[in-house]
């Protein structure tokens, strides 16, 4: 049974323009998108800025109205719930955003940042709520003392356990995670990574991934989509994808990943230079002639491909 | 390999704060060859941005304080007066920003951005700018190369704008090219053409490319050697394929453990205990890496660690690298101490 | 960009009716109307209802406006009770003369502020950034009228210079140069007055922009490409640090018509600010709707020549 299903799910703005600023068209940032992901999975979405992951993030936790299509959590459709009703949901769902340092009131400890979603759902005594802090504080392997402290003394990495303590406190189900180390060094993305992992067991969590690296991705995640323009181009398991890529964006994504290989680097660059080749060639066979993406077509019980 | 085209001796780079000042970078030694790519590579904080900043005579006067030599041509560039500088800068070196969205002038059109230093250091005419202007948008890899000279920044995309950026660095053939995290900002299938441009060009130039960056992604597609630096020093220098393969200095052994690769799958990623110390609170005596690898014993550190060049052109500081390990089942220390 | 002024026109036709409606029932809710003025002690009340029905003072508030905003659009302002003239003959110079004092206040004040912005903003922390920071807190902190009093005595009184009151010499014939002249001599002490206290804004913008940009990535490249600092200056930080005093010329413009009242009563300077005052304390109300349409209608043409203005200098809003 999955947890969260999504279907046809589109999201459009309109674009203003002529004379009387009237819409004249549609910014169709997501555009007929299907997945699902199961309990204790790691899902992710993959694609460049711009092609409309973190719509999709957004839109299911409410943050960006689904223009058409269904977001099914736990057997109910979201998009047909009122803003109260919905609350109950997002109490299940939360997220972790990229930026540590923006995403934080900086105004504010972090015993009421990490408190303030459960203000809203529960009433609990001052001292109730310090402990369910410093509980979630400690799951987070930050020093549970620290609560009265402001994020500007924080490095980013504890700023973004910071983040995670907060989505943690309302004991979700799904974490939506839009590019969480994409700010951060090389050794604190580790640090949160390994944590991510961690604490997805301990809490039978659900991770919903965003990211625009691929090797991140590779290492975090069961199964994928990966997404141009709105669409699905390809959807699968990380060896699906990663050993067998099937769809020409997806291959020019995967060409383009730095290895930390030096052997074949002439290689690589011809390999590279094929593929733009036979992106130009083979594009009729992926995209129609208004440049869409087509539907996915399932080619294994895991792998599907939009093809013609 | 050819001759060295910039040399840089003991260069110390040393930030004003309260009175006091705190070098970003420490006594940095450093050759770069024509024709080759030298990577510098290093987390935020390390000091190499400073480094860079400091080639092209970028730092505020009044805040800060340059030490040691940058030699170009048998002359020290640090010594150089105003006028002096501006006849090397965008001409013999040249430099490549890492955002292509704020590098670029919103007021100014493409074409004269890219004119602007043949103005300085050429005596072309008018026409004969244009003309160069032109070439280089189409060396560049940009399309339809007479439009885009009349556009603004704004009407193009980040893949385009960084080649318009490079085509800028590129305008009078420069000897020395700074990329300074040249494609952080992009996307992967443009970071991918970004990388290959830059190969390409430098077939033609014959550069030497000094190219910052934290991703080591990039370093093993781009560099030739590499630098690792860790808080204001240099603490391991060689070949790419030797700090890629055999690296030796625990920092770069743990940066490489960090990142997640085919071969990491799932597994846990190595972490560095701890975090960079700030140039304020950084102890300047002993190896300034041992406070995150506490497990190594203090007898393995010098007391005073210098680059050594423990086999042919790799050097290390630190004797510390010889019984280096990481620590079993610890691997991802969860808990860090909070200062 | 002909489609841009034209949308925007057109945007004005309903701004400018909200406003003329706010106006009038403002006006409508004084206390006393266009007869109060008049009417000697004797009247009899019978005689007065008379009047009032005779003018139209007892229909239905909206006939009224639809009375009094036909006549506007045909350019038949009214009478002034007061002055016992067309509306439109008793703007005319003084429109012309609050104008022309508006114009070179501006003028002036961007010749003081602009160089001392840029001053400011370039050497930063520096004695002369003190001093024009100093100045300029001492210019916001000064009231208008205090500081015009004191220019007054100063220059008007005490040294003779220039004359203290009226717009131009009572002598001097229309087109002669010594017309132009006595204008212009007439101007000096309320431009003076305006414009030193004026630059507050523009010193203080123009030096924050110029700090902000001079830190900017592309100020980089420019040096990097070896452009000598003075063309760095003039050629990149400059340009883009005045992009935000463009886009305030249109409120500019709007502002000065609305401090003119003070200057002009000051200097007795014969201009739509000083019957503006004697208008309302006589509850001349055709006059003063016809002046707070006028502007009402400054604000608006303002608001849109910002826009334009700064459409104009970046590439970034242009306009198609």
């Amino acid at each position: 049974m999955s947890l969260l299903k999504v279907n046809d799910l589109k999201v459009h703005y309109p674009i203003l323009g002529g004379f009387f600023h009237t819409v004249i068209d549609h910014v169709r940032a997501v555009d007929g998108v299907s997945f699902e992901l199961r309990p204790g999975e790691t899902y992710g979405l993959v694609g460049e800025s711009g092609c409309g992951k973190t719509t999709i993030g957004r839109a299911i936790i409410g943050l960006n109205k689904a223009t058409s299509g269904e977001i099914n959590f736990n057997g109910t459709d979201l998009t047909q719930l009122s803003r109260g009703q919905r609350r109950q949901y997002t109490k299940d769902i939360q997220m972790i955003f990229q930026d540590p340092y923006s995403s934080l009131n900086a105004r504010k400890r972090v015993l009421d940042i990490v408190a303030e979603p459960i203000r809203n759902f529960e009433r609990l005594s001052s001292e109730e709520e310090r402990k369910r802090v410093q509980f979630v504080i400690e799951r987070v392997g930050l020093n549970p003392e620290i609560i009265y402290k402001y994020p500007h003394e924080f490095s980013g990495g504890q700023r973004q356990r910071i983040g995670i303590a907060r989505a943690l406190m309302l004991n979700p189900k799904l974490i939506i995670a839009d590019e969480p180390v994409s700010a951060l060094d090389v050794s604190v993305q580790a640090q949160v990574l390994n944590f991510m992992q961690d604490i997805q067991k301990e809490f039978n969590l659900t991770y919903l991934f965003i990211s625009h690296d691929l090797g991140i991705i590779r290492h975090m995640c069961d199964r994928m989509g990966i997404m141009y323009r709105g669409r699905f181009v390809e959807e699968g398991t990380s060896e699906d994808i990663y050993n067998e890529p099937q769809h020409i964006y997806t291959k020019r994504l995967i060409a383009a990943i730095p290895e930390l290989e030096t052997a074949n680097r002439k290689e690589k660059t011809h390999i590279r230079n094929q593929i733009a080749e036979e992106y130009r060639q083979t594009k009729h066979q992926f995209f129609d002639k208004d440049g869409r993406v087509f539907s996915l077509k399932k080619i294994s019980d895991t792998h599907s491909v939009a093809m013609q | 390999m050819g001759n060295p085209v910039l040399k840089i001796r003991n260069l110390s780079v040393s930030f004003k704060i309260k009175d006091y000042h705190y070098p970003a970078v420490d006594d940095v030694t450093l050759t770069i060859n024509e024709d080759e790519v030298l990577a510098i590579v290093g987390e935020s904080g390390c000091g190499k941005s400073a480094l860079a900043l400091s080639i092209m005579g970028l730092h505020p006067k009044g805040r800060t304080k340059i030490d040691g030599e940058i030699n170009y041509q048998d002359q020290n560039i640090l010594r150089l007066n105003d006028a002096s500088l501006n006849k090397v800068r965008g001409n013999e070196i040249a430099m490549i920003f890492q955002d292509p969205l704020t590098a670029l002038n919103p007021l100014v059109r493409i074409g004269k951005q890219i004119e602007e230093s043949m103005k300085y250091h050429t005596n072309f005419s008018a026409s004969q700018r244009k003309k160069r202007a032109l070439e280089l948008l189409g060396k560049v890899g940009i399309p339809y190369v007479k439009r885009v000279y009349a556009q603004y920044p704004h009407e193009l995309s980040g893949g385009m704008r960084q080649r318009v950026v490079i085509a800028i660095a590129l305008a009078c053939n420069p000897k020395v090219l700074i990329a300074d995290e040249p494609t952080t900002a992009l996307d992967v299938t443009i970071q991918a053409q970004i990388l290959d441009l830059m190969k390409t060009l430098q077939e033609d130039t014959m550069a030497g490319i000094i190219l910052i960056t934290h991703d080591l992604g990039v370093v093993a597609e781009m560099a030739d050697r590499v630098a690792v630096m860790y808080a204001g020093q240099i603490v391991e220098i060689a070949d790419v394929d030797t700090i890629l393969k055999k690296p030796l200095h625990p920092y770069t052994r743990s940066l490489l453990n960090s990142i997640p690769s085919k071969m990491s799958n799932k597994s846990r990623l190595h972490v560095i205990e701890g975090v960079v110390p700030t140039i304020q609170n950084l102890k300047r005596n002993g190896c300034r890496f041992a406070p995150r690898i506490k497990w190594i014993g203090g007898s393995e550190h010098q007391e005073n660690p210098l680059l050594e060049e423990v086999e042919p052109d790799h050097w290390v500081r630190c004797s510390c690298y010889r019984n280096f390990y990481f620590p079993k089942g610890k691997t991802g220390e969860k808990h860090d101490v909070l200062t | 960009m002909l489609k841009f002024l034209l949308r925007r026109t057109l945007i004005m036709i309903p701004q400018l009716f909200i406003l003329s409606v706010l106006i009038f029932l403002l006006a409508k809710s004084m206390p006393g109307d266009a007869l109060t003025g008049q009417i000697g002690p004797q009247i009899d009340a019978e005689r007065l209802i008379e009047l009032r029905e005779k003018a139209g003072l007892n229909d239905p508030w909206h006939e009224q406006y639809a009375r009094w905003i036909g006549n506007v659009i045909q350019g038949d302002f009214g009478k002034s009770a007061i002055y016992q003239q067309k509306v439109t003959n008793l703007i005319g110079d003084r429109l012309g003369n609050t104008l022309l004092l508006s114009a070179s206040i501006l003028l002036v004040s961007y010749l003081i502020a602009i160089p001392l912005g840029i001053i400011a903003g370039r050497w930063t922390d520096s004695w002369v950034d003190k001093l024009i920071v100093w100045y300029n807190y001492l210019a916001f902190a000064t009231p208008l009228f205090v500081f015009a009093l004191i220019i007054l005595f100063i220059f008007g009184f005490t040294l003779q210079w220039f004359p203290i009151g009226g717009s131009v010499d009572i002598q001097a014939d229309k087109g002669t140069m010594d017309y132009v002249l006595s204008k212009t001599e007439h101007l000096v002490l309320p431009t003076m007055a305006g414009s030193l206290l004026a630059t507050f804004g523009t010193i203080q913008y123009l030096r924050n922009e110029i700090i902000d940009t001079k830190i900017k990535d592309f100020v980089k490249t420019a040096r990097s490409k070896g452009v000598p600092e003075r063309k760095v200056y003039s050629q990149h930080i400059f340009r883009n640090s005045l992009l935000p005093i463009a886009a305030f010329l249109g409120y500019e413009i709007t502002g000065l018509i609305g401090g003119s009242i003070f200057l002009e009563s000051i200097f007795s300077y014969p201009g739509l600010g000083q019957l503006f005052l004697s208008s309302i304390s006589s509850r001349d109300f055709s006059v003063v709707n016809i002046l707070v349409l006028i502007s009402g209608s400054a604000a608006i043409v303002g608001t849109m020549l910002s826009d334009l203005i700064l459409s104009w200098v970046d590439p970034r809003i242009r306009v198609d």
